[in-house]
């Protein structure tokens, strides 16, 4: 994940209980998609670009999340590439990496954090 | 190091053999000790040849690339593509490309690769033939065939079997010409190619032996071919595989030592006349040899990547062993296959025409070793012969029970892998022997598959030696007397069996409740949906209630994901009746929501390309008309298939299609370790293909027979009669002791199929349990199946009616837009899917 202070906007995505527990959910940002993900049972939220490299699907926000070995993931749901939430790295394969991004929850909302205006 | 330092490596060729001498030589070295530069004549990085026939079958140009172009750049190679090389200076060391690039090296490989051969043949250059080697022919073979309808492939070798399956996915009506008297001459024996050959008519190939093509005659293009013996061919494409014939030009021009008959002279460390220069691959001669195959090309890059790196290696015979499946027919051929190395060598054949499979080995004089042989129509013995061959096993008394099958299901007898000398080669692409593999299980504490291969490399090729690693893993394992446990992931140290008793024992009914109790982390998507199908089929309670995230994308959509990412919709058909009623509101929703249609193969219909969006409504239509969830995207009972029945055919014994009903309203909803599908037909003829099923009921003149444990698929697997002449009441408390029998003891994704296969004791132990009830569970089984029917509800309409679940079922969490990625474009006047990039027109 990326770390905070090259954050120049925080974008305002949407409330805490419009995602899943333990799950995705797709955010627009102007033409972005991105794939928002509320790791419930740790208390941390990770995001990544919603297409996967693999097929150019636009469809990580539907994938399962999971851990190995305590490193964050997203398998995508169309053949389970997964990429590391942390490093946006595909774990299973030689896939691209994966965009990450920081996200941060306050009063109950959340809002990633991107690099660029 | 100092740049200058840095040795100049120049690589001329970026096929797969040049590809792999720069990943050994980056892997074994790093990029700091070498600069090296890459020419490739085509316009793209080096891709997989081997699988370009994969290409027809809709794998794209991303999946055949053996790596892409940001992998040289990160390895810091230097790769022009589209750049070939014309010019070689040995004076001055110098390579130059036909764009004017010159580059000096120290090194200088050769893996210049082959070209296909084309005869002589009078016609020969007319638009519509082609030649089967490169991505750019198969585009141009694609774009011909369209307006095409008979193609000729001139070639009955391994290549030319390969063009002609082409050829046949294309739609084309297809003949192979041979010259020699017999395909594969250089495999197979008269009689194996005579197996092969009558398997490959049966799949309606047209095989011509004997036939030396001597005009392809037609106005511009193709129309037919002439023979020699006065034969004639009506075709309108023709492919060309006549062999290979090494790329050996630039190092003739250079001065460089070449064959009579073509390919660049190497010594056995592959360095040709010029000790700066190595030739690797398809273009060098080695002992007058040229291979063909990729194994040997990498078995050279390896070499000469040794030699490179202050080792000494020899590259010396290479064995030519093969297990192929052609046009769908297994060929195999390993070792001495026609049994010319040793005298007195005695061959023992099976010929069965029946089955269509021919098995040949040949045994030393004295009966004690395997020389080599060959395997057509069934080459399952391939790896177990290859491995008794390469390590002079001694054989059985009668060596005929090497290749008799097994007869007798797990009785035995074949050497365990485990056993194997550790010099046995196990993985033969990467060259990875079982000593290596047991050091990893062993010292390393490596004790899953994944691991052994990311340590070792076995089995990252053609993955033809997994199940090996699999039995080598399992028997290391039972050798050091420490328990084989198939548990789910990381975070679960309990099988699936074993999850399944906890949940229902503990009553826990939440995936974070069953890891807080007995499991660790967060879970993963191994486990996640594994649990949620426990759940399913413990408690039978709604999948997306608490459990949405655990589910599977099918499942949690409650529809199948498609390409372009839209879902599929299948309502239950329950034995493939419907009334014209609901087939016009099938129709007229498919149009209200501009859906594309088709029949499945389980007698239903599917509409595809609904977005998430607009699945509640479709649903909401659906269930208003009187359809309900068909389960298409669950691991769980699909369709129940059957004939018309004896209500209309007249053979027809008994009423099918209601006892087809009945069933699969039964067990609709029923979540398993993976699929279910059932059929029912009304006599033997079958026509509900029941045999193919997971459970297959067939009339019989005093009631039914039950067949269980079929599947199609990858593995195609006929049905076990499991008993006879049943009545109904009888057959359904069978099934629901079978069905309840294999969700709780199978492995989560594991058909019935494979279930039976693995259970010890087989066919016999099933029926023991579930006819004669050997266990005493029968009762329990059967009330366990009843609670499970009992709160069965349609989850579609759970979903219709909750607005709180009906929310979740959009693209964005933060807009009511759609998906703009999603396209279509019409195809046979429906919408399909369209591909990234396309436009619309005007």
């Amino acid at each position: 994940m990326q770390a905070h202070e090259n954050v120049k906007k925080w974008f305002k995505a949407a409330r805490v209980e419009d995602f899943p527990k333990n799950g995705g959910a797709c955010v627009k940002y102007r033409d972005k998609q991105i794939a928002v993900f509320n790791f419930t049972r740790r208390g941390e939220w990770f995001a990544c670009q919603n297409m996967c490299p693999h097929k150019k699907e636009m469809a990580l926000a539907r994938g399962m999340i999971g851990e190995s070995k305590g490193e964050p993931k997203v398998a995508c749901p169309f053949h389970k590439k997964a990429f590391s939430l942390c490093s946006g790295e595909n774990i299973n394969g030689e896939e691209e990496p994966v965009t990450t991004y920081p996200v941060k929850v306050e009063d109950g909302y959340v809002y990633i954090g991107l690099t660029t205006d | 190091m100092k740049i200058s330092d840095r040795k100049e490596i120049v690589v001329v060729g970026n096929g797969m053999v040049g590809y792999k001498f720069c990943e050994k030589l980056v892997a074994k070295q790093g990029n700091e000790a070498f600069n090296i530069t890459v020419f490739g004549e085509e316009p793209r990085p080096a891709y997989d040849r081997v699988q370009l026939s994969s290409y027809f079958a809709g794998a794209d140009e991303d999946d055949l690339q053996m790596a892409p172009e940001e992998w040289y750049e990160e390895k810091g190679i230097a790769l022009y593509t589209g750049e070939l090389a014309v010019d070689l200076d040995r004076k001055h060391k110098t390579v130059t490309s036909q764009k004017g690039r010159t580059v000096t090296y120290d090194t200088l490989i050769l893996a210049t690769g082959s070209s296909a051969f084309v005869p002589p043949i009078d016609g020969v250059d007319k638009d519509g033939v082609f030649v089967y080697r490169t991505i750019e022919d198969l585009e141009a073979i694609t774009k011909y065939a369209a307006g095409a309808s008979k193609a000729a492939v001139i070639g009955g070798g391994l290549l030319g079997l390969e063009a002609a399956k082409s050829a046949m996915d294309l739609g084309l009506k297809t003949s192979v010409i041979e010259f020699a008297p017999r395909l594969m001459p250089r495999q197979l024996d008269e009689i194996g190619a005579g197996a092969l050959k009558t398997a490959l008519e049966g799949l309606d190939l047209e095989i011509l032996l004997n036939k030396n093509t001597t005009l392809i005659g037609g106005n511009g293009t193709p129309e037919y071919l002439d023979f020699a013996d006065g034969g004639h061919l009506e075709a309108d494409m023709v492919i060309i595989s006549a062999g290979i014939r090494p790329r050996d030009e630039l190092a003739k021009k250079a001065g460089l030592e070449v064959g009579e008959r073509g390919g660049i002279i190497v010594d056995d460390q592959l360095q040709t006349s010029d000790s700066d220069i190595y030739a690797i691959g398809e273009s060098a001669l080695h002992r007058g040899m040229i291979y063909g195959l990729v194994a040997p090309g990498y078995e050279m890059a390896d070499v000469v990547v040794e030699n490179l790196t202050g080792g000494e290696e020899k590259f010396t015979e290479f064995d030519m062993s093969t297990k192929l499946k052609l046009v769908g027919v297994d060929v195999a051929s390993f070792g001495d296959a026609f049994g010319e190395s040793e005298e007195n060598s005695k061959k023992v054949i099976i010929d069965n025409k029946a089955k269509g499979v021919y098995k040949r080995i040949n045994v030393s004089d004295d009966g004690d070793r395997l020389l080599g042989g060959m395997l057509v129509g069934d080459a399952d013995d391939y790896n177990m012969l290859l491995q008794i061959a390469q390590n002079g096993f001694s054989l059985p008394p009668d060596p005929v029970d090497l290749i008799i099958g097994d007869r007798d299901e797990e009785s035995g007898g074949g050497q365990k892998v485990y056993e194997f000398p550790d010099n046995s080669i196990i993985c033969s692409c990467e060259s990875v022997t079982k000593g290596e593999i047991c050091d990893v299980i062993e010292e390393e504490g490596k004790e899953d598959i994944d691991s052994i291969k990311s340590c070792t490399n076995a089995g990252t090729g053609c993955s033809g030696c997994v199940p090996m690693l699999d039995d080598l893993l399992t028997q290391s394992m039972e050798a050091r007397g420490r328990e084989v446990r198939k548990v789910i992931c990381e975070h679960f140290d309990y099988t699936r069996q074993e999850l399944f008793d906890i949940i229902k024992v503990k009553e826990i009914h939440t995936f974070d409740e069953l890891l807080d109790e007995v499991g660790q982390g967060d879970g993963c998507e191994k486990c996640k949906p594994a649990v949620a199908s426990l759940l399913a089929s413990a408690f039978n309670e709604h999948v997306l209630e608490e459990r949405d995230t655990i589910q599977d994308t099918n499942d949690r959509f409650l529809a199948n994901i498609q390409r372009g990412g839209t879902y599929s919709v299948i309502p239950r058909v329950p034995g493939g009746e419907i009334t014209p009623d609901k087939l016009i509101t099938i129709g007229e929703l498919a149009k209200k929501y501009g859906l594309y249609t088709k029949i499945t193969g389980g007698q239903r219909i599917n509409m595809m390309g609904a977005r998430v969006d607009q699945l509640p409504d479709i649903w909401e239509d659906l269930i208003e008309a009187g359809f309900e969830s068909g389960h298409a995207y669950g691991k769980a009972l699909r369709t129940v298939k059957s004939c018309v029945g004896s209500t209309w055919c007249r053979y027809g014994l008994h009423e099918s299609v209601s006892f087809a009903i009945r069933i699969e309203e039964r067990y609709r909803g029923l979540r398993a370790p993976h699929k279910l599908k059932g059929g029912v037909s009304g006599c033997v003829r079958e026509c509900a293909e029941a045999q193919a099923k997971d459970f297959g009921i067939i009339a019989t003149e005093e009631g039914w027979n039950l067949f269980v444990c079929g599947n199609g698929g990858t593995n195609p697997q006929h049905a076990k009669l499991l008993a006879t002449d049943l009545d109904e009441e009888t057959l359904i408390k069978y099934l629901d002791r079978f069905l309840m029998f294999y969700i709780k003891t199978a492995e989560h994704l594991n058909r019935t199929s494979t279930w039976l296969n693995k259970m010890e004791g087989g066919l016999g132990y099933l029926k023991k349990v579930v006819v004669e009830d050997s266990l005493g569970i029968g009762e329990e089984l059967e009330i366990e199946m009843q609670q499970l029917i009992n709160v069965y509800s349609c989850e579609w309409k759970e979903v219709v009616n909750n607005p709180e679940l009906r929310e979740r079922f959009t693209h964005f969490v933060n807009s009511d837009d759609v998906d703009p990625s999603v396209k279509f474009k019409d195809y046979r006047e429906q919408p399909v899917p369209a591909p990234a990039g396309w436009k619309e027109k005007g």
